[in-house]
């Protein structure tokens, strides 16, 4: 910079004009990237959802108009998949929030060693879901798995075989997933513990309020933001599950564990190569997941006011 | 436990020393168990937590017929290296003419030995080396790319007005908030007419836009933290834009972009649905291959323990060094500690 002194004005000119420069450089192979690899297939599959394409046929697209939609929406089997998927988020996110938070109470207050056992208790959430069902698959294993032996049956006799009972390998999904996915849960909450003012409590406390008052009057109201985020985060993630259903039950057995997303998985690659419908079902799970996200965010807009 | 105690007050300085707790809820007895009661309950819930990835550990280093024992051996096993060589190695079964004459020599190296125990001779590097090779190269490639590419979005986004700010940084995430199959269907197609598929430039560009996301968000939010007068202060001195962003904004956001990094490492290593619809042999990843691990005549559990183990380890000992930052990057920068 030195090499170019004196006129003032041409400098500034020169920077303006850098500055504009820069700005687009640095954005522009982003931006090039999202719209080849992002923005472009969303529409294309958004095009595709109208038609009856298949990807592995040498036929041209044909425009079906709704039809897709159409047959989705009567057919009572994707009903089911839809109904199994909501029961797993459900049941899997109150869950995780009922014990994410329970975790979060339990390590709010630093000793010494806390931060060791909050992060192993973290450890859970940072595996790959696809190798966690995988080895949660062994822990269940009627025969030799850990599970029922923890349980309290002595002998594979008479246990339960988890994946492979109707009722209960839903459950044991949930489960897992639960196991996974608390800390995170649990994370957020301890950042909203940790931000309430110690003020509040030593106020209630001179009041002679009980501590069932102050965890419903100071606790749950100022954690509740970060309680509602986690909840939003984990159901959006929910509607989406697939790695760890593939990796322990791949929607079996029959259909107990299909989820949508394995659903769609199978619709669209595994021998069917129903691509159009594929696409079209890929729609209605982006309108559910944006209605749910709608929902929590203006309930979540409100409590903050409130 | 009057010292821990007296700690929590730092920061309040009344005028007499105290040697006991300054808040009105923090004395007595009853509120000294309950601490203690929450330590334990602690130690015990992350004890319980790790009983799975503790189960994991047992049974990769047990022999194939150990890790299929019932009742489940917890202690009562010899170790043995068996699954980790299986998981490593092709391997072929020896007739018994050939199984005498292995036993005889004495050149066997100590894997060679594992493999002999079990009656067969081992033939070559399994599938599965070449598999966390592909992982190693692809989430190592995109997440350079992702860095870099989304530090420069990033400074845009976070120091320049750009139209459409809010627009572009919504659909950033959108790659995140659908099912991974809604992404690969028309990839997929896209891919195949450009021949991308299953191969490692088009799983490297699907994992450096999905870690765009991730980078973009948890960068933007680092660099929004640096205050702008550093850098005009710079430009003033008469750095240029870019001399001013490499001198004073990146020193700063040094460790803004060693956590990105990592978190962008985790989630590309970590990926399981894009490697399975997108790849088939040559640019597979670890992630689908890990449960096709198979052994002669069953699943064997003590290899595909041992995979996982490898592949989780390297995730563990992340999680530890960037504790400090799981928040922010599980939150997409949205929350910060």
């Amino acid at each position: 910079m030195t090499a170019f002194p004196a006129d003032s004005t041409g400098r500034q000119g020169q920077r303006q004009i850098s500055d504009r420069a820069i700005k687009w450089i640095f954005i522009t192979p982003t931006l090039i990237l999202l719209i080849l690899l992002n923005i472009f297939p969303l529409f294309y599959s958004l095009y595709l959802s109208f038609t009856d394409f298949s990807a592995i046929t040498k036929d041209p697209p044909v425009w079906v108009g709704f039809a897709n939609f159409g047959k989705l929406l009567n057919d009572p089997q994707m009903w089911k998949y839809f109904a199994t998927t909501g029961r797993f988020a459900f049941l899997s996110v109150g869950l995780q929030t009922l014990i994410g938070f329970g975790m979060a109470l339990i390590l709010r207050e630093k000793f010494n060693g806390s931060g060791i056992v909050t992060t192993l208790i973290l450890i859970p959430m940072m595996l790959s879901p696809v190798v966690v069902g995988l080895f949660w698959k062994l822990i269940y294993n009627p025969s030799f798995g850990i599970f029922n032996y923890l349980l309290g049956y002595t002998s594979p006799v008479g246990a339960p075989d988890w994946l492979a009972t109707g009722n209960l390998a839903l459950w044991a999904v949930v489960i897992t997933d639960v196991w996974m996915w608390s800390p995170f849960v649990m994370l957020l909450c301890l950042s909203g513990l940790n931000a309430i003012p110690d003020y509040l409590y030593e106020a209630a406390a001179i009041d002679r309020a009980s501590s069932w008052f102050q965890f419903r009057r100071i606790t749950l109201p100022q954690v509740m933001p970060l309680l509602l985020i986690a909840v939003l985060f984990r159901t959006i993630e929910a509607f989406k599950s697939f790695d760890l259903v593939m990796g322990m039950t791949g929607g079996g057995p029959g259909d107990a564990t299909e989820l949508v997303a394995v659903n769609l998985y199978r619709m669209a690659f595994q021998g069917q190569w129903r691509t159009g419908q594929a696409s079209a079902l890929a729609y209605i799970v982006l309108i559910v997941i944006i209605a749910i996200s709608n929902v929590y965010i203006r309930n979540l807009n409100k409590i903050r006011e409130g | 436990m009057s010292e821990t105690t007296n700690g929590e007050s730092v920061g309040w300085q009344p005028s007499a020393p105290v040697n006991y707790s300054t808040r009105v809820d923090k004395v007595g007895t009853s509120a000294r168990t309950a601490r203690g009661i929450r330590i334990v309950l602690a130690f015990v819930l992350a004890g319980v937590m790790l009983i799975p990835v503790f189960w994991l550990g047992l049974t990769s280093f047990k022999s194939r017929a150990d890790a299929i024992a019932v009742p489940p051996k917890v202690v009562n096993f010899t170790p043995t290296l068996e699954g980790f060589v299986n998981l490593l190695s092709d391997r072929s079964v020896l007739n018994a003419r050939r199984l005498e004459l292995m036993k005889e020599r004495t050149d066997l190296t100590w894997y060679e030995e594992i493999a002999l125990k079990n009656g067969q001779q081992i033939t070559g590097i399994s599938q599965y080396v070449g598999r966390l090779r592909n992982s190693v190269i692809i989430a190592g490639t995109s997440t350079i790319l992702a860095v870099i590419l989304g530090l420069l979005a990033a400074y845009s986004f976070s120091r320049f007005k750009v139209p459409g700010e809010s627009d572009w940084l919504f659909f950033i995430l959108s790659t995140r908030m659908l099912p991974p199959v809604v992404v690969t269907i028309p990839i997929f197609l896209m891919y195949r007419q450009l021949g991308l598929h299953d191969t490692h430039l088009g799983l490297i560009l699907l994992y450096t836009v999905f870690n765009l996301s991730l980078t973009v968000w948890l960068l933007k939010g680092f660099l929004d933290e640096i205050p702008r007068e550093y850098e005009e202060a710079a430009m003033v001195d008469g750095y240029t834009r870019l001399q001013a962003f490499r001198k004073v904004v990146l020193p700063q956001a040094v460790t803004g972009i060693a956590a990105t990094t990592v978190f962008s490492l985790i989630f590309a290593w970590n990926e399981y649905a894009f490697a399975l619809m997108l790849t088939t042999e040559r640019a597979r990843t670890a992630p689908p291959t890990i449960p096709t691990i198979l052994g002669r005549g069953g699943v064997e559990w003590s290899a595909i323990a041992a995979g996982s183990l490898g592949f989780l380890i390297p995730v563990v000992i992340v999680t530890f060094v960037l504790r400090r930052h799981l928040l922010r990057g599980v939150t997409f920068g949205a929350i910060r500690q």
